[in-house]
Order: structure tokens, then C-alpha cells, then sequence
């Protein structure tokens, strides 16, 4: 088995004397496709936020590639290769696609490292290479999630925290997002992922856990989530 | 034939640029008289003043409503140890960097418990901040008297190299330099200094860093930008700015008093930095240009309706803020991104998105 890349115990998140995450646990290892599905409000992107170093954890322990790294900032997480694609995609809009991907090596120090990613991360999203002078607020939606995963490839993740790639998103192009997202995972980057869209992430990963007001209520291998009842009931919407 | 860009014709354009600079004392003093090459002066000092509110306002985003406060820091490091109120006379090059540095911590101390805060909320701390200060200055006579109070501080140095006084008239080849002549070019070499520094910082990794926090801060933190040192260095290096042009301001005035740092004069500087173009570095100096200027030149429309009515009719210093305000009200509405804009102007969003044309970069 494949060394545990992120180890989560009893992680909690709290707004004020609010609980958005009531003490989960859950692992990340080396290579794997991790799907973190829920309804609205559920506690995910909470959970992803604390993991990336956006939010303070109130409760609980996070340990990534061998170290506790509970409560660190993520400018400091990012430096060990645990990058995010925040919600809503959150691209620079007054940046060039260009400079967006730029901002995204704005850690490296290695110009010609960063090359190489650039040329790969054209490759992977050809759109971008054909708007790279645009300015990426005019971009369509799909093309600005797109960017945004290129960015965050464009620091050299190990692990990639992608939150809600599908959202708002035209159907046909959260099937092309997706193609991107195996085609990330197939370059060795592990990746956990938050959707909503349960069927297409389970679809996707290996495994997944099922986040419901706060807490991890199911968790295993992703096809026999797929084809657990109760998740077909209460996600999948049968 | 020399073809536009071609580096003769550059070279020629810069030369020209600098000789103009260097002459203009002289023509404005030909063509306007004295009083304006002091008017020149006071331009000078608020292009500085609105080059570091730039920092904070245009390249980092940061809503500054109390940036005067800084300006009102440099100018007392420098009055209160350099004039007999504490009968200290440290030289112009100890406290111009001194004031620098003060400034400096105090931009860190009002960035420091503000870094949560944006926009509207940024906006009322800055306001009240820039208040403290001047009512501080304003207080700070007694039970210790130290700012002198509502008098403020008198026969402050002026600035002075070795045996050369920039307060005195010097006649050298014929050409008679008077105080405000002297000041004109030690203002002129600071705010060259200025400009390159600006200039630098935004086209820098930290200037990159600046625009994607202002643009997103989640995202910026995402990758990896420590947004809490940026935002703080925003502060300080705006500051800073600040800082030298209030300890100019004090050298060049000879007296200063709390009077001089109100909120109008925040707003003043806030205002050059919006009708010149936020984040544009020399449409900020040219909106600082415009703003010294008017009000000046305004004055003597008090005079003309009295040679042409025989009575005056609206006192200038009304007609000065109304012509202001339209001035802003129609500059918001034909130009919103100021006189020069920014090349980083903002994106209207657009429903398809696709399909738009690159834009222009330069």
C-alpha cells in the first residue's frame, strides 16, 4: 500500500459557536483519487479549507507527508506541495491567462522547472494556450476552471485539493473538467476532491466519503458507495 | 527619416522631457510669476503623497481614508528634532529617513489590526486613524509639552547641504534661485525617485502579489502569497512615501501645525490618486498636478468677476469645491478609471465571455 500522504483526525471547523465540521477523519494516500461528496452545507469545503490552510481548525490534527501540519498557513502548505483550487474557481480576473499561470509558480524559484510546467499544463489545456494574453475575467466559466487547475498545477502540487470543479458549470463541460481532472491524476498528482455532483465523483475516484451536517457518515471504496443504497437514495437521487 | 520608437527619436523625447523639468521653475516663474514655482513645490510634494497612497490604494487594493496621518508623522519627526522646540538640529539625512521609518511603523501599526477588514470597513479605520493622529498632535502639549498643540511648530530648518542653504537665494550664472526654486529641485529629484520606485514595485513580484490580493484573496493565499506581509508591507511602503514628503513638507514650509493634516487633505490625495487613475503611476502624478493647480488658479476668478461685473458674485473658495465636485461627478461618469487608466483596468463581467478580443497590453 502506498504511504498515507494526509492523515485527518477529528478535524473540526467552527464560524463563531457555530460547528461547520464535527470532528471527521479521513486519509489521502500517494497516487489516489479521493472523492468528498455531500449535500449543501454539509461541512466540505470547511473540511478543504481547514486542510489548505484557509481556516483554523477549532479541534483535531492534520498530518501531510509525515509531519503535523495542523494550523499552518496555507502560504506555507503550498511551499510542501499541497496546493488548492478554491470554490468558485477564484482566478485573478485582471491578470492576463499568462500571468494567472504565472502567479501560480509565484513560490518557484526554478525558471526552467516552471517552463517545463507551463509547456504541460498547455498541452493539457489547449484552450488556455490559445487565450494566454486574454485577460482570464473574460474567459467562459469552463475555461475559467480550467485556468484555475492549471494555475494550481503550475506550483508543482503532490496533492491537489479541488473544490467543486463541476459548479455552475454547462453539462458537457463539467464532462470535459472532468477529462482534465483524470488527466491531472494520470500525471501522478493526488488529488482529493468535493462535489456535489455524488455519481460523476464517485465515477472519477477510489475512494470517497459521504459528509452529512458536519460528520463523515459512510466512507470506503468509491464504486461501492456508487452502488450503496443509501447513497443512491439520498445523492443519487433514486 | 526616423520612424516612431526608433531610439534617436526616444532619446530626443527624454532629453527634451528632462531639459523641461530643469527650465520649468524658470518658465513658470516668467510666465505666471513667483507665487506659482511655490504652487510647483506643494505639486511635488502631494505627486509623492499620492504615489504612496497608490501603493496602498491602487496596486494593493487597500481603501485608505486617513493616509494624510502618515504625511503628518514624517513632517513632525522632522519638525520636532529639527527646531527649538527641543532645541535639536539633527541634519535632513538622519531625519528624512528617520521620518521614512517612523511613518513606516505606523503603517504597520494601523495594517496590523485592520488585516481582516476590506473595503467599506478598511475605510472607516483608515478614516479614524488619520483623526487619532491629528488630534493627538493636536493634545499632545500638555501634561508634557511635545507637539506644541493647536500652535504647532515654528522656524523648523530648512534644508541644508554643508554651507548651502535651500532658504536662501543663490545667484549663480546669472539665474537667481529662490527658496522655492532650491525646493523645486531636491522635491523633483524625490519624486523621480518616487516614480522609479513605483514604477519597480509593479512590475515586480511583489507588485503581482499585490494585484492577486486585490483581485482574490482566497486564491492569492492559495498560491502560496503570505497575504498578511503583503498586506502590511503595502502599508509600510505607502507610509513611507508619505513619511519623506511630510518631512520635505516641514524643511520646505519652515512651520507646521495639526491644521494641515485634515480629513479634506486625505480625501485631497485620495482624490488625485482616483481623477489621475488608480494604479497608474503617471496618471497619479498628473492627477496630483491637476488638483494642486486648480484650486490655485481658480483664485483668480475672484478678481476677473470684479473687473468684469463689479462686484463679486460667488466667493472663489465656494466656486473652488463646487468645480471640484463636478469635476469628480463628470470624471466618474465619462472617465471611471481615471485620466490615464491603469493597464490592470477593471474587468465589466460579461455573460458569454467568450469571443472578446485580447486587450492591449502597455
Amino acid at each position: 500500500m502506498p504511504e498515507i500522504l494526509l492523515r485527518v483526525r477529528g478535524l473540526e471547523v467552527a464560524y463563531g459557536g457555530i460547528r461547520a465540521v464535527k470532528g471527521i477523519d479521513l486519509e489521502v494516500r500517494s497516487g489516489e483519487m479521493v472523492a468528498l461528496i455531500g449535500a449543501n452545507g454539509a461541512g466540505k469545503t470547511s473540511t478543504l479549507k481547514a486542510l489548505s490552510g484557509l481556516l483554523r481548525p477549532a479541534a483535531g490534527r492534520i498530518d501531510y507527508d509525515g509531519t503535523e501540519v495542523t494550523g499552518k498557513p496555507a502560504y506555507h502548505l503550498v511551499r510542501r506541495g499541497l496546493a488548492m483550487v478554491p470554490e468558485g474557481r477564484g482566478v485573478f480576473p485582471r491578470l492576463t491567462v499568462a500571468e494567472n499561470l504565472a502567479m501560480g509558480a509565484y513560490i518557484r524559484k526554478d525558471k526552467a522547472a516552471v517552463a517545463r510546467d507551463l509547456d504541460r499544463a498547455c498541452t493539457l489545456f489547449p484552450r488556455l494556450a490559445e487565450r494566454r494574453g486574454q485577460l482570464a475575467g473574460t474567459l467562459s466559466g469552463g475555461e475559467q476552471q480550467m485556468l484555475a487547475m492549471a494555475r494550481a498545477l503550475m506550483c508543482g502540487p503532490r496533492l491537489l485539493l479541488l473544490d467543486e470543479p463541476s459548479m455552475g458549470l454547462a453539462p458537457l463541460m463539467v464532462q470535459r473538467i472532468f477529462e482534465t481532472v483524470r488527466a491531472v491524476a494520470a500525471e501522478g498528482v493526488t488529488m482529493l476532491l468535493v462535489e456535489q455532483n455524488a455519481k460523476l465523483a464517485l465515477e472519477t475516484c477510489h475512494r470517497g466519503y459521504v459528509m452529512e451536517s458536519g460528520s463523515v457518515v459512510l466512507a470506503g471504496d468509491a464504486r461501492k458507495l456508487l452502488s450503496n443504497p443509501q447513497v443512491r437514495q439520498a445523492y443519487l437521487g433514486e | 527619416m526616423i520612424a516612431a520608437g526608433h531610439p534617436v527619436l526616444r532619446w530626443t523625447t527624454w532629453l527634451a522631457v528632462a531639459l523641461l523639468l530643469l527650465a520649468a521653475p524658470f518658465l513658470i516663474e516668467a510666465v505666471l510669476g513667483r507665487a506659482w514655482v511655490r504652487i510647483a513645490d506643494v505639486a511635488l510634494l502631494f505627486i509623492m503623497l499620492a504615489l504612496g497612497l497608490n501603493i496602498v490604494v491602487g496596486f494593493a487594493g487597500l481603501l485608505d481614508l486617513g493616509y494624510i496621518a502618515f504625511f503628518a508623522v514624517g513632517a513632525y519627526s522632522y519638525a520636532l528634532l529639527a527646531s527649538p522646540q527641543f532645541a535639536v538640529h539633527w541634519p535632513f539625512y538622519v531625519l528624512l529617513p528617520l521620518g521614512a521609518a517612523v511613518a513606516a511603523v505606523f503603517g504597520i501599526l494601523l495594517g496590523a489590526p485592520t488585516l481582516r477588514l476590506r473595503g467599506d470597513y478598511l475605510a472607516i479605520v483608515t478614516l479614524g486613524f488619520g483623526e487619532i493622529i491629528r488630534i493627538f498632535l493636536n493634545n499632545l502639549n500638555r501634561p508634557f509639552n511635545i507637539t506644541n498643540g493647536p500652535q504647532g511648530i515654528t522656524l523648523i530648518d530648512p534644508l541644508q547641504f554643508g554651507g548651502f542653504s535651500l532658504a536662501q537665494s543663490h545667484t549663480v550664472a546669472g539665474l537667481t534661485f529662490t527658496p522655492a526654486h532650491n525646493y523645486y529641485f531636491v522635491f523633483l529629484a524625490c519624486v523621480l525617485l518616487s516614480i522609479a520606485v513605483s514604477l519597480r514595485l509593479e512590475d515586480s513580484r511583489i507588485g503581482r502579489a499585490w494585484v492577486a490580493i486585490r483581485d482574490d484573496e482566497l486564491a492569492a493565499s492559495a498560491m502560496g502569497i503570505n497575504t498578511r506581509n503583503m498586506k502590511l508591507l503595502a502599508f509600510a511602503m505607502g507610509a513611507t512615501f508619505g513619511g519623506v514628503a511630510g518631512g520635505l513638507f516641514a524643511s520646505f514650509q519652515g512651520f507646521i501645525s495639526p491644521e494641515s493634516f485634515h480629513l479634506i487633505d486625505s480625501i485631497m490625495v485620495l482624490c488625485m490618486v482616483v481623477l489621475g487613475g488608480m494604479g497608474n503611476v503617471y496618471g497619479v502624478a498628473l492627477g496630483a498636478v491637476l488638483l494642486t493647480a486648480l484650486p490655485e488658479a481658480l483664485r483668480y476668478v475672484g478678481p476677473l468677476q470684479q473687473r468684469w461685473f463689479g462686484e463679486i458674485f460667488v466667493d472663489p473658495s465656494d466656486l473652488r469645491m463646487l468645480l471640484f465636485g463636478l469635476a469628480l461627478v463628470l470624471m466618474m461618469l465619462f472617465r471611471p478609471s481615471g485620466i490615464l487608466p491603469a493597464r490592470r483596468r477593471a474587468v465589466r463581467p460579461s455573460p458569454a465571455g467568450a469571443g472578446r478580443k485580447p486587450h492591449a497590453a502597455g
